[in-house]
């Protein structure tokens, strides 16, 4: 009955979004008040019987109703709660509406906080999420049901992959689904300003927020992502260029570019054009991506369940959305000028080359993900396009962005000259190049890898710290220190927190990658490795009982100079429903190192396999993406964008301000 | 050396089992597995979803690494041992895509499109450069402005 009910509400969600689409466009060109104040109340319908649709799914899980299909194929009457709830998002059509509870909450929560915004932008903005919603819901209605029932009723389900019953499941998805979601926000405020004709400065003060913290929840979801994979499958490996990866991967990179744009286009006026294509780009990507995961065409243990009538849905569905947008992009372009002119060295012009390189990043990525699709659809022959292909792109494009992340902050607007930023920087390119000659050789190894990645990474921060002492240096008005630390916007210090994020990750990355030491051993109860300067020795191995597994347990103990650093308790897991052993790597976590035991294969009962590794540094990287999505959510934070109307500014008279130049207030 | 014999002295005092030693390595020969990991970590699964042959657990992918080692033990290079799979299975079992006809999109799109995208940046800064003179503030323009500045009694940060 509960399945039912779900599924009648999530119909109902599709018609309240069809009117939540229809009514606010339509009413928003006809300038009729009535039909464009439908959208907030048709926000929260859905939001209600998607809601709705979702909480009867969940119930179908914790109540073990195997009659449904979907919580059949994924969960199992031994699965803990926890796990029970997190297998709602565990396959296709569960994580689609999961996906969809999302959207409305965003529709919503986009109408509630555009009360300010003109009636008729803010209808046109909910409408076209109402568009997207109605894509999405009927997506799942038409092909990918959760409701859809088993008859007879299995008497238990398959189980929850056991890769998925982890902490990861609850952080990871929800937060990736916040990300792409939140640049359709990004993607509906563009379509309404290109509706509306309207696209300045002010526009971007309005999409900016929204934008950047789509952008904070997707730096996260791909964070979390990471961080689990490389606990969770047990190689220590933290990025694969596995296609689903890259599927998240990609809007993450034009997104990043999308918000460097909002920035200008807020500033100065200026890439008004790019951000729209920017952020119809980003949009384009993510459902690019959902096409790749779902549909099939793409072989990765990250997958789901394949079947190409979904495929051709979202091929429809992109075409639908995608080439509408760039039609009325088309269609509006040339209403929309230039913004305010800039020289050729500035920081418009430093961001504009950084956004190219962002988004030909993106390109280069999804080229070589798609490759061997097209290849194998034109029979021209199967390749594969892993790790080697996209570090060799990868790399060289990035540094030199990251290049660049040094230069840009400190670039003034408008007009900059070389020799004054080559004077400011000066002690930041010395301290970098000091640091990226001396530390390699302190780690007593020389690496000309990791020589290049500190003196990035060095080079960026000390650009930042440049930056900071700039804006502190004592003022004529002799304001305290304070004051002068708080004249600066929290924008501009989420700017430099997110920049200094960047720098700690390549410093990790680099670091980890060729600093790391393995050892593959075979381990008798009593035998010892020495890996990194730290012993390991297994002192014992037990047979624990989980709630749905049987494990195999070893105690790891861990010394390093004769003082006991740590006792880990790798484990080897059988499922009791899905066969295939699963090992859980048991891992000491500090600041300057991560220690890692995972079991490989027995042996015989009394010895096993055991791979032993020594990672430096690695916990940086989950720290510069941390920096990075703290960095955003503090520019989010900024008071310019909860400064209340106080009182409307009237119309400008005869000698008002030309248009182009209205953004130009900072210097 | 001296730290292993420290560990095992360590370990003659506290050792739980009567024959605690330094463990084996899982492989007999450690350098030459080491050289084949190399190459594994570049060389795909087969039968797996995406996954390289040195991470995959599958009874193939074991069975490609014993015939790996053994190509090696016999003395051949490592471009021999991939050739040796590619003749078997195609370019389908190579991670690095090699440069053919039908790769060339592949190698070098990526610098095409940086090409691209920095002539594109380039004519899009002569273009402002060229097209754009600054109209200049009128009276009415500026008193306006400084109204506006002076009211709210703040100014913007970059």
């Amino acid at each position: 009955m509960i399945p039912e009910l779900g599924h009648f509400s999530l119909i109902l969600a599709l018609l309240i979004a069809v009117a939540q689409a229809l009514f606010p466009l339509v009413g928003a060109a006809r300038g009729s008040l009535a039909w464009m104040s439908v959208a907030r109340s048709a926000s929260l319908g859905q939001l209600l019987f998607v809601a709705i649709a979702f909480v009867s799914l969940t119930y179908a899980f914790v109540s073990n109703d195997f009659s449904v299909l979907y919580v059949a194929s994924n969960s199992n009457s031994a699965l803990p709660l926890q796990y029970r709830i997190a297998a709602v998002w565990g396959g296709h059509e569960g994580s689609m509406l999961l996906w969809v509870l999302t959207l409305a909450a965003w529709t919503v929560a986009v109408a509630w906080f555009s009360r300010h915004l003109p009636e008729e932008f803010a209808a046109r903005v909910v409408g076209v999420m109402g568009l997207i919603s109605v894509g999405f819901i009927a997506f799942i209605l038409f092909t990918s049901n959760p409701f859809a029932r088993l008859f007879p009723a299995a008497a238990d389900g398959r189980d929850l992959n056991p890769l998925l019953q982890d902490l990861g499941m609850g952080l990871h998805p929800p937060f990736l689904y916040m990300g792409y979601v939140g640049f359709s926000v990004a993607f509906a405020f563009a379509i309404a300003a290109l509706l509306s004709g309207r696209l300045d400065a002010t526009w971007a003060r309005w999409s900016r927020p929204w934008t950047t913290l789509a952008w904070v929840f997707l730096t996260l979801g791909v964070a979390f992502g990471s961080w689990w994979a490389y606990y969770e499958l047990g190689w220590g490996g933290w990025w694969f260029w596995d296609p689903v990866e890259n599927a998240s991967f990609i809007p993450w990179l034009s997104g990043t570019a999308l918000i460097h744009s909002l920035a200008v286009t807020e500033k100065r006026g200026g890439f008004r054009g790019w951000t729209v294509l920017l952020a119809i780009l980003t949009f384009s990507f993510s459902l690019i991506g959902m096409f790749l995961v779902r549909s099939g065409v793409l072989t990765s243990v990250h997958a789901f369940a394949t079947d190409p009538v979904r495929g051709v849905f979202v091929l429809a569905l992109i075409g639908i959305l995608i080439g509408g947008a760039l039609l009325l992009f088309a269609w509006r372009a040339q209403r929309i000028g230039l913004g305010g002119s800039f020289e050729t060295v500035s920081r418009e012009s430093m961001l504009l080359l950084n956004n190219a390189l962002l988004v030909v990043a993106a390109a280069s990525v999804l080229l070589g993900t798609l490759y061997p699709l097209a290849l194998d659809a034109l029979g021209a022959g199967k390749i594969s396009v892993g790790r080697p292909y996209f570090e060799t792109v990868f790399i060289p494009l990035m540094s030199l962005m990251l290049v660049l992340l040094g230069i840009g902050p400190i670039a003034r607007w408008k007009k900059s000259s070389v020799r004054d930023l080559a004077i400011r920087l000066r002690w930041a390119f010395a301290v970098a190049l000091l640091s990226a000659v001396l530390l390699p050789l302190a780690a007593a190894r020389w690496s000309t890898a990791v020589s290049l990645g500190l003196l990035l990474a060095v080079w960026i921060l000390a650009s930042a710290v440049t930056d900071l002492l700039e804006r502190v240096r004592p003022s004529r008005d002799a304001a305290g220190l304070f004051a002068r630390l708080s004249a600066n916007s929290r924008s501009h210090y989420g700017m430099l927190l997110a920049h200094i994020g960047v720098a700690v990750f390549v410093a990790g990355a680099t670091l980890v990658e060729n600093y790391e030491s393995e050892k593959d051993v075979r381990m008798e109860i009593g035998d010892t490795v020495e890996v990194g300067g730290y012993i390991f020795q297994l002192q014992n191995i037990t047979t624990v009982p989980g709630p749905n597994y049987s494990a195999s347990r070893g105690e790891m103990r861990v010394t390093r100079d004769g003082a006991e650093v740590a006792v880990l308790y790798p484990e080897k897991r059988t499922y009791r429903m899905q066969q295939n052993p699963m090992t859980e790597a048991a891992i000491d976590r500090g600041f300057f190192r991560d220690l890692y035991v995972a079991f490989g294969e027995p042996l015989n009962p009394t010895t096993w396999i055991v791979r032993v590794y020594h990672k430096p540094f690695i916990n940086f990287l989950w720290a510069g993406w941390l920096l990075m999505a703290l960095g955003g959510l503090l520019a989010v934070c900024d008071r310019r964008y909860r400064i209340a109307v106080r009182k409307p500014i009237l119309a400008p008279s005869a000698g008002a301000l030309p248009h182009g130049a209205g953004g130009a207030v900072a210097g | 050396m001296s730290r292993i014999v420290i560990a095992i002295a360590l370990l003659a005092m506290v050792s739980l089992a009567a024959f605690a030693k330094e463990a084996a390595p899982a492989a007999d020969d450690p350098v030459l597995e080491k050289r084949l990991m190399a190459l594994a970590a570049d060389l795909r699964c087969l039968v797996c979803q995406n996954q390289t042959l040195a991470e995959s657990p599958a009874g193939l992918a074991d069975d490609l690494k014993n015939e790996m080692r053994a190509q090696m033990r016999r003395g051949a290079s490592d471009q021999e041992v991939i050739d040796y799979l590619v003749a078997r299975y195609g370019d389908f079992v190579l991670f690095r895509p090699p440069l053919k006809a039908t790769t060339l999109g592949l190698w070098f799109g990526p610098a095409i499109l940086l090409v691209i995208a920095i002539i594109a940046v380039w004519r899009s800064l002569a273009r402002r450069r060229r097209g754009l003179a600054d109209t200049p503030l009128t009276e009415a323009g500026r008193a306006r402005a400084e109204a506006l500045l002076g009211a709210r009694g703040e100014t913007e940060q970059p």
